[in-house]
């Protein structure tokens, strides 16, 4: 993997546009982030290599939206959790294809990087979501 | 806890709680400054006040910004420094932290801090995106998470750790609404039974629309000086012994625990050791209900009882006005209502008020020592701080 791309959120996404979870390791601690940050907050290096992740989460908490921001109001309500990846990284996500009363937590979802891509202005990122 | 106060509080004012039809934020402002200074008649605010600190989270509401100057304007105070802290819901927690480093930093002997939102004249989609600015854009916003959403997240995770359950969080507003009931400046004035919370609709799964705080429109300030000028200026000042305020990261996401409040923790180990005072010892607290779960998280990680047993507490009925420890005599963010800005100056308003013996029909009986709990966002930001009767 290059190292020329930068440690932004903007190129997390960028990468996410091109189907890959990648997270920023600390070359001198080892500290794993997600999204990756040009600043390590643990031993304040700015040295890194990316890392590809597994896209296999463990939910770990959810709640279905109903009042939802004037954006997301064609999909209310829909269901949202943090997820566990491995490493221990977590993120957020929407959650697709599973009705909202069997949502569990410990259930096990995979990270769906096809999904929809935003027209705004600002920014231009690609949405994910979560699937069985 | 015999510790010399930071500083005293000498005035206090807020304005009625509610939806204010055609007002501004600056005439809201000059509202609750007028009550402060009618209740501090020695005070010449001109000559007297020397700095000015403003919660304020959002310039969207009336395309608005650079709230504090126009504020000091508005108060008569034009010419002093003012300054805005922002720090979404618990802005006014805040800018009370910064008015005690004015006043202890010896640069300023009397200095006014206060908060302010003016919601209502918008739809509850804007202000649902509006609140929303003050969760993590990149990860939560962008992923179409809401405010309630994120304290859904939290509640849900508390729900499966320890058991607690959708009746015993309506609990909360079914006090608090009780409580509301007796404060004349609260937004809703309304008792309701559990079964109108359950049979509410659902906002995030698992809270309800009667789990959620109002939008409100309203201002609150209050009135700080060294303890050494207190008596200079009323017999009756409050003192403030304890101060904590932390941060936490953005994201509800990269934090350890989702079913408790690091910031809280944090910022209430610092109060507690700075005043000397154990969590037993309090006797009566305005914690930050902005939804009715952040209450229950609150009661735990303050130290009022142990982890996971929050849902007990407020079953037990102890946080009630006449309970071993009233919680939100207020009314709290619940059914007094929750200008964001003004929250934080509006429960130091009401300890205030307990605190010398101006409560009414909701005083608590020789209510001794306060402590106020007020976070931002889901958590980002927390400001607790603990308060001492003169005599
Ligand atoms: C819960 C919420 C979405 C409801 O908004 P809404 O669906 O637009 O509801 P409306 O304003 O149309 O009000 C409908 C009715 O419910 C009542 N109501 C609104 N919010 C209420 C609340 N939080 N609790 C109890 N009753 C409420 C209104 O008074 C109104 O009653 P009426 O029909 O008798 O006049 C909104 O109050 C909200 O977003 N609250 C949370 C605010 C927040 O997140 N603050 C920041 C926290 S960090
Ligand atoms: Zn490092």
């Amino acid at each position: 993997m290059s190292t020329q791309e930068p440690f932004t959120i903007e190129q997390f996404y960028n990468f996410i546009k091109q189907g890959k979870l990648m997270a920023g390791k600390c070359q001198k601690c080892g500290k794993i982030h997600l999204p990756p940050r040009p600043l390590c907050d643990n031993c304040y290096s700015q040295q890194f290599t990316w890392l590809a992740v597994s896209g296999k989460g463990k939910l770990l908490t959810y709640t279905v939206i109903h009042i939802a921001p004037q954006q997301f109001q064609n999909l209310a309500p829909y269901a949202i959790g943090i997820f566990e990846l491995e490493n221990n990284l977590k993120i957020p996500g929407i959650i697709e294809g599973v009705p909202q009363d069997q949502l569990k937590i410990g259930m096990e979802l995979t990270l769906d990087l096809t999904s929809c891509n935003t027209t705004q202005q600002w920014p231009q990122w690609s949405r994910y979501c979560f699937k069985p | 806890m015999n510790r010399k106060p930071l500083v005293s509080i000498i005035g206090a004012g807020m304005s009625k709680f509610g939806k204010h039809t055609g007002l501004l934020t600056r005439e809201l402002f000059a509202e609750a400054a007028s009550e402060a200074f009618s209740r501090c008649p020695k005070l010449q605010p001109k000559k007297d006040i020397k700095a000015l600190f403003i919660g304020h989270m959002g310039e969207a509401y009336e395309h608005q910004g650079h709230t504090a100057s126009t504020l000091a304007d508005w108060a008569g105070l034009v010419g002093i420094p003012a300054t805005r802290t922002e720090a979404a819901c618990g802005s006014s927690g805040a800018a009370l932290r910064s008015g005690i480093y004015a006043v202890l930093s010896g640069l300023a002997d009397v200095v006014m801090v206060g908060g302010v939102e003016k919601m209502t004249h918008r739809t509850t989609a804007e202000v649902t995106e509006y609140l929303a600015m003050a969760s993590d854009y990149p990860f939560e916003q962008f992923h179409g998470i809401t405010f309630p959403g994120l304290f859904a997240l939290m509640a849900t995770s508390h729900m499966h750790n320890y058991g607690t359950t959708e009746e015993q969080i309506a609990k909360v507003a079914v006090k608090n609404h009780y409580h509301g009931s007796l404060n004349p400046k609260a937004h809703m004035q309304k008792e309701i039974t559990i079964e109108t919370v359950m049979s509410s609709r659902y906002v995030a799964w698992p809270l309800k629309l009667y789990d959620c705080s109002l939008i409100t429109d309203g201002a609150s300030c209050i009135i700080l000086t060294k303890p050494e000028l207190a008596q200079k200026y009323t017999d009756q000042p409050v003192h403030i012994i304890g101060s904590g305020q932390a941060s936490d990261t953005i994201g509800l996401y990269e934090r350890k625990s989702l079913s408790s409040l690091q910031a809280t923790k944090i910022a209430a180990k610092a109060a507690y050791e700075m005043a000397d005072i154990k969590p037993e010892q309090i006797d009566l607290a305005e914690v930050h209900d902005c939804f009715t779960f952040a209450e229950i998280m609150a009661y735990e990680d303050l130290g009022f009882c142990r982890p996971g047993e929050g849902g007990k507490l407020v079953e037990s009925g102890e946080t009630y006005l006449n309970g071993r420890i009233p919680v939100n005599t207020s009314g709290g963010l619940k059914a007094k209502g929750h200008p964001v800005g003004a929250t934080g100056t509006a429960q130091t308003y009401e300890l205030y008020l307990q605190l010398t013996d101006q409560a009414e029909k909701r005083q608590v009986k020789d209510a001794k020592i306060g402590l106020s709990q007020n976070i931002g966002g889901s958590g980002a930001t927390a400001v607790v701080h603990i308060y001492r009767r003169e005599k």
